[in-house]
């Protein structure tokens, strides 16, 4: 216990400040109404969905967690199912074997709900994607072919930065 | 010569990893496969590619490896039905890559014990093949959801948890299905598939360096193993040998990615045992070395680092020094963690025994990479077979016998610190002078190439085929969870469910690697 207190305060706060919101993100006009984004602004649940990713979107949505970036702090959590969920954040491409899994689980998201695109595949395909097609046989391409999408955050993989202001942009509106 | 068989011609290719390729007749397979089973050997990889333009049929390739290197042996098989016979007989861990060939290409395994599918789920129709050269999409596309048959446990008391494919964190997609009596696991059954979103086929349509890029993204937490296995491959058909100091950049990057993974999983081993402190730590840690790849390298995970002929990196001698400043600093923060784990009752009392594999299972089910070496099978390409510049560094193999969560946290903290000093290595001997990386351009036609990497799960091989215009006819990568996700279903046996989160992240798998 005493090395673990002794790590502890060595290591010191290394929590950064959140970064702001960024409107040339959003995908869609704001579906929801402004109280009920107030409501979700301090306390925001989100389900995460690998649609079908490389992992490496994976490896920075893990890294919010960290302490640098401390997303809890902000009132924001993943939660277990998307029965609990306010917000969610997939990955893609979406493969077609995932398709079902992706619309059943957006279906499972109680009604307001926001999804953040998260990614260069989720956005428009990717690499995995043919530029003409968009799709292959096995893919259905980026996340809006699927599901609505609020915010789609491009980057391969996008930084932890840029994924916290993806999420911060869809629960706040435009000022 | 690794392999003597009278039928069989062997070629020496010429790779950074002692390779040998040649063609046998199908009903020497079996032979050949028992014989080197037998010389203590492993299955490295099992493919198939649609060889009916070229020279007319299908073609069977199965890479295997034994204590002199690599072989692949082509098959050649008939164009009306082609079939092989079952070497999951030999080695379990074909089994998989059989069904998935089958639904790639219609190539089939004759007599083996499972025929079910394995990455079709029901996107294309059974009867029609991505992987065939006339393959076509948009006939054979179907909406409809296809059951899969799991094997069913029954008795008194018996129910099933099913789990998936969204999973309760952040992970991948997939299946898995256990029987339990109470919280114990009497029989876990994986099914995959879920990422399958047609790599192989979209290789075919693109230049060398486009490979190169969707190489490394394959795993995206292995970028470096896979863009490096890739420029082998390549650089073994084109017959050159890049720059040393292009390879020893290559070795700096991979073992930074072993690095930033290994301590990434000790952190979530720590709050997979509500250790939260652990899972802190360990991330500022990764964090930290995450900030520095994307200083100096541009990219926090490496990718795109790695190019065919050489790298897309330099390193000037600041660099260096602040390289070697984070490596002090994480010896000595890793070297705290590891006595606060060991010391924790808590953690070491859900560690050991957890999710056992013996020895003797791991050998008998080709358990390889470090989930392997933690279950003394001591393989690490690295050592073995060590390809310039490991060839001059003298790699330390951490093994334990245990085969246990606690054996794999063991053989990452011991990597962790053998990375750390081949990072100080390397660093000492980056002193040739900048030189201008000559890019790959294109590749001879009709070559064979094959590139094997020691990444941080385990062996990363990529093969390469060119067609007659040297354009890439068929790309194989192959990742280690292959081989290693069958095993995980033996590790959880009379192991407790809530375990399983546990057992399953000491071996952390790829889901996209392997569904491909």
């Amino acid at each position: 216990m005493y090395q673990i207190f002794k790590q502890i305060l060595k290591t010191g706060i290394k929590s950064e400040t959140p970064p702001q919101g960024d409107e040339s993100l959003r995908v869609l006009e704001q579906r929801l109404q402004q109280d009920i984004l107030d409501v979700f602004g301090g306390a925001l649940a989100i389900r995460m969905v690998d649609a079908g990713s490389c992992n490496g979107c994976e490896l920075e949505i893990h890294a919010v967690n960290n302490a640098y970036y401390n997303l809890e702090g902000l009132g924001i959590k993943f939660v277990a199912s998307p029965r609990h969920a306010d917000l969610l954040l997939v990955t893609g491409p979406v493969s077609r074997h995932m398709e079902v899994a992706l619309k059943r689980t957006y279906d499972a998201v109680p009604e307001p709900k926001l999804v953040v695109a998260i990614g260069e595949c989720a956005c428009d395909g990717g690499i995995f994607c043919a530029a003409d097609a968009g799709e292959n046989y096995a893919s259905c391409g980026k996340v809006a072919n699927v599901i609505p999408v609020d915010v789609a955050v491009p980057g391969c993989p996008p930084t932890p930065t840029a994924i916290l202001q993806g999420i911060l942009t869809a629960i706040r509106t435009a000022t | 010569m690794p392999i003597k068989h009278p039928n069989l011609q062997l070629t020496r290719l010429t790779d950074a990893v002692p390779t040998w390729a040649g063609e046998i007749a199908v009903e020497n397979l079996l032979e050949i496969c028992q014989q080197v089973r037998d010389g203590g050997g492993r299955l490295v990889a099992l493919w198939g590619s649609d060889a009916r333009k070229l020279r007319g049929g299908f073609m069977l390739h199965v890479t295997l490896i034994n204590e002199t290197g690599l072989v692949c042996l082509h098959v050649p098989l008939p164009e009306a039905h082609p079939h092989y016979p079952d070497i999951a007989c030999i080695f379990p861990a074909a089994a998989r890559m059989q069904r998935a060939t089958y639904d790639l290409l219609g190539m089939h395994a004759e007599e083996a014990a499972d025929h079910r599918k394995w990455l079709r789920h029901g996107a294309w129709h059974s009867g029609s093949f991505p992987l065939r050269k006339d393959f076509d999409a948009a006939a054979s596309r179907t909406d409809e959801v296809e059951d899969y048959p799991f094997v069913q446990v029954e008795g008194q008391g018996v129910h099933e948890i099913a789990v998936g494919p969204v999973h309760a964190g952040i992970i991948e997609p997939g299946h898995f299905r256990f029987s339990v009596i109470g919280e114990r696991v009497l029989r876990l059954e994986e099914r995959f598939g879920y990422t399958h979103k047609g790599i192989e086929k979209r290789f075919e349509r693109m230049s060398l360096q486009q490979g190169a890029k969707l190489a490394g993204r394959v795993s995206g937490d292995s970028t470096v193993a896979y863009a490096w296995a890739y420029a082998m491959a390549a650089e073994s058909i084109a017959g050159i040998t890049p720059p040393d100091r292009a390879l020893w950049l290559r070795a700096l990057l991979l073992e930074r990615e072993r690095v930033a993974n290994h301590l990434g999983d000790l952190g979530y081993l720590g709050s997979d045992v509500a250790l939260a402190f652990g899972f802190a730590q360990f991330w500022i840690l990764k964090e930290q070395v995450l900030r520095t790849n994307a200083a100096l390298f541009g990219h926090r995970y490496l990718m795109d680092c790695v190019v065919p002929g050489g790298v897309a990196v330099q390193l000037g001698t600041a660099e260096k020094d602040l390289i070697e400043q984070e490596c002090l600093m994480l010896e000595r923060e890793v070297a705290t963690l590891r006595g606060v784990y060991e010391e924790h009752a808590g953690v070491q009392d859900r560690y050991i025994g957890a999710g056992r594999i013996e020895p003797k299972l791991a050998a008998q089910l080709g358990l390889c990479g470090m989930a392997g070496r933690a279950s003394a099978q001591a393989w690490d390409a690295r050592v073995q077979f060590a390809c310039a510049p490991y060839d001059k560094l003298d790699v330390r193999m951490a093994t334990y016998r245990n085969g246990d969560v606690a054996a794999r946290v063991f053989v990452r903290f011991e990597e962790l610190f053998e990375s750390l000093r081949l990072i100080r290595q390397i660093l000492v001997n980056l002193i040739h002078e900048e030189e201008a990386t000559p890019a790959l351009e294109k590749l001879p036609p009709n070559g064979f190439g094959i590139g094997m990497v020691e990444g941080w799960r385990g062996e990363v091989m990529v093969a390469i085929h060119t067609d007659a215009q040297g354009n890439l006819a068929r790309v194989h990568p192959h990742d280690p969870s292959w081989q290693n996700w069958p095993v995980l279903e033996h590790a959880v046996i009379d192991n407790i469910v809530p375990d399983f989160p546990l057992i399953n992240k000491s071996f952390n798998l790829s889901y996209s690697g392997q569904d491909l």
